[in-house]
């Protein structure tokens, strides 16, 4: 009981303080934005057909969503970071709520509001010819949530390591665009060259955004959008529980990390 | 319960090879205004720190209410407030949203929480201001609304990690009016630390902390009786005289100090009206001192508490910029 008031509390500020700063909703819908329709309509007509009737942008539609759920989910070590800076952690750390909750408030408020910003992107599928219906959203959402508390906790994580602002967002740079760049999120993922391969198999986003695409584009095993590992083709529930681990581990990781430190 | 709210014994804190905090032993009386009285480094934050769970202690025990504040950490942070150096303020949330998160995370009923802030904020002349963000406020309303903050849990005990460090003697002077009508109408324990000599005679008892050791501790009163006796300054129309004369009657060694005499007595309140009936109208000037806090900590270290004080909003300002660098 104690525990859940602690993780809504924590949770709360920071969904008050979004929307206190709506300006951030539009601000980081515009790069995702961009690369959709300039990047994706400026290679369209010279990429042809990626899949059954798919041109690239819409095969990079799911990508986008993915990538804007990841780099927004990162936010929660930002704020952590953030609140360190300036002091306000100290009257968390002192409040009588446990450290394990204020960790998962915070994964949780930056989870929701992730999950606000991939759900602004998913209102553009029409502009691109990409049908949704009501059923493949709410597929969508639960795999949204996952990707976005998985790498919400690797930030914490990060957080409770790395104290000072500028060195969090170089550390966060140097992570989120290859995590990004190495999911699939812009192109297939077979016919790589190994060294490739390998990074792009053991890049957890890429368990996160595969599963996005099968959804949204069709989970056919034998279509371009399936990943395989050692030689399997991957279910969308393979996928889950890959990136289930590794977002379970990050908690647990998190959360006693976050205790750890004074 | 007993009487002593906060009870500390052979408390030691060692930082690798420093030791902050060597072995000390205290206690607090429930409503008592204490102070922890010393320079910067002497071990009075991290004695707060420990007190208010935020740091383990190497060694010893201390409790509040009779409970532990290592093994029963959550239940001591709900009977204590804190009000620290370094605002601990969400900048970007209003007055009034700052208040209501903290009643959320002590789980303050809202049915109390919420007359309680109205209060509390009228109380440090706030409530005009509740909706604004608190980046607009000043320093000296930023530590007002901490110190409301602070409060609205009914916390037993209150401790303010020099609560008034960096604001001018105005906004200084209304921070001590606020805790000192708390205590009057909640009975509130306070626990503060200060390196203010004026601010810590207000408080009921001292504890004087150097080195993190205790040295001393007592009344504001009978600390000063300790270094002893009250000082008279006179200016007289012939001081050479006048200095034979005070020998010869009270056998007493006057000491030349600027343009006059100064000397010391058991009882200056006593000893002055005879002296000037005595005198008369040779008396050109007369003042009597008592001995302060400042004297005291001389006598006791031999160094002055505050001489290495640049400027407390320098130091803040340094401390602000060296934390950015140390994390």
């Amino acid at each position: 009981m104690n525990h859940l008031r602690g993780v809504y509390t924590i949770w709360y500020r920071d969904i008050l303080r979004f929307w206190h700063d709506r300006m951030r909703l539009v601000g980081s819908i515009t790069f995702p934005l961009l690369f959709l329709f300039v990047f994706g309509s400026g290679l369209s007509a010279r990429m042809g057909v990626l899949g059954p009737g798919v041109d690239f942008t819409q095969f990079i539609f799911p990508g986008i969503i993915g990538m804007t759920v990841l780099m927004s989910s990162f936010m929660a070590g930002v704020s952590v970071v953030w609140d360190r800076e300036f002091g306000f952690l100290k009257e968390v750390l002192v409040a009588p709520i446990s450290r394990a909750a204020v960790a998962a408030g915070k994964t949780l408020g930056s989870a929701t509001i992730a999950l606000l910003q991939g759900m602004v992107i998913l209102l553009f599928a029409p502009l691109i010819g990409v049908s949704l219906s009501v059923g493949t959203v709410l597929t969508l959402l639960p795999l949204m949530f996952l990707l976005a508390v998985s790498l919400g906790s690797l930030g914490v994580l990060m957080a409770t390591r790395i104290r000072s602002m500028e060195a969090f967002q170089a550390a966060m740079q140097m992570l989120m665009f290859p995590m990004v760049f190495l999911s699939g999120a812009f192109f297939p993922v077979q016919g790589l060259p190994t060294w490739m391969n390998v990074l792009v198999k053991v890049n957890p986003a890429t368990y996160g955004i595969t599963p996005i695409r099968q959804v949204v584009l069709g989970a056919d095993p034998s279509s371009p959008y399936a990943i395989s590992l050692f030689g399997q083709t991957l279910t969308i529930w393979n996928e889950v529980a890959m990136l289930a681990i590794f977002g379970i581990t990050m908690i647990l990781l998190a959360i006693w990390s976050f205790g750890n430190q004074e | 319960m007993n009487d002593h709210i906060i009870k500390v014994e052979n408390l030691v804190k060692r930082f690798g090879k420093l030791v902050a905090v060597d072995n000390i032993s205290f206690s607090v009386a429930a409503g008592e205004i204490f102070g922890l009285l010393g320079p910067n480094g002497a071990g009075k934050t991290t004695t707060i720190n420990i007190l208010c769970t935020l740091t383990r202690p190497t060694s010893g025990q201390a409790t509040i209410a009779g409970l532990d504040v290592v093994r029963q950490q959550s239940q001591v942070r709900r009977l204590i407030g804190l009000v620290f150096q370094d605002p601990s303020l969400d900048e970007r949330l209003s007055g009034l949203q700052n208040l209501r998160f903290h009643g959320l995370v002590y789980g303050v009923p809202a049915a109390v929480r919420e007359p309680r802030m109205e209060q509390l904020l009228r109380m440090v002349e706030l409530w005009d201001k509740r909706h604004h963000k608190v980046q607009t406020y000043s320093g000296g309303m930023k530590r007002r609304l901490e110190l409301a903050r602070g409060l609205l849990h009914h916390p037993k005990v209150l401790f303010l990690d020099e609560p008034t460090l960096g604001l001018d003697p105005q906004t200084r002077n209304r921070i001590w009016e606020y805790i000192l009508e708390l205590r009057e109408r909640e009975g509130t324990t306070i626990f503060l630390t200060t390196h203010y000599m004026d601010e810590a005679e207000k408080a009921d008892r001292i504890a004087i902390i150097d080195y993190g050791k205790l040295i001393a501790m007592d009344t504001p009163e009978k600390l000063k009786k300790m270094v002893g006796r009250d000082i008279i300054s006179v200016k007289t129309d012939d001081n050479d005289k006048a200095s034979t004369e005070i020998k010869l009657r009270y056998q007493i060694e006057a000491r030349y100090d600027g343009d006059g005499l100064s000397f010391e007595v058991a009882n200056g309140e006593e000893f002055l009206p005879t002296f000037l009936k005595e005198f008369g109208t040779r008396i050109l000037r007369v003042s009597l001192r008592r001995p302060s806090l400042d004297d005291v900590f001389l006598k006791l270290t031999g160094r002055e508490i505050r001489e290495e004080e640049v400027s407390d909003t320098f130091r803040a300002m340094i401390r602000q910029h060296g934390r950015r660098m140390r994390r």
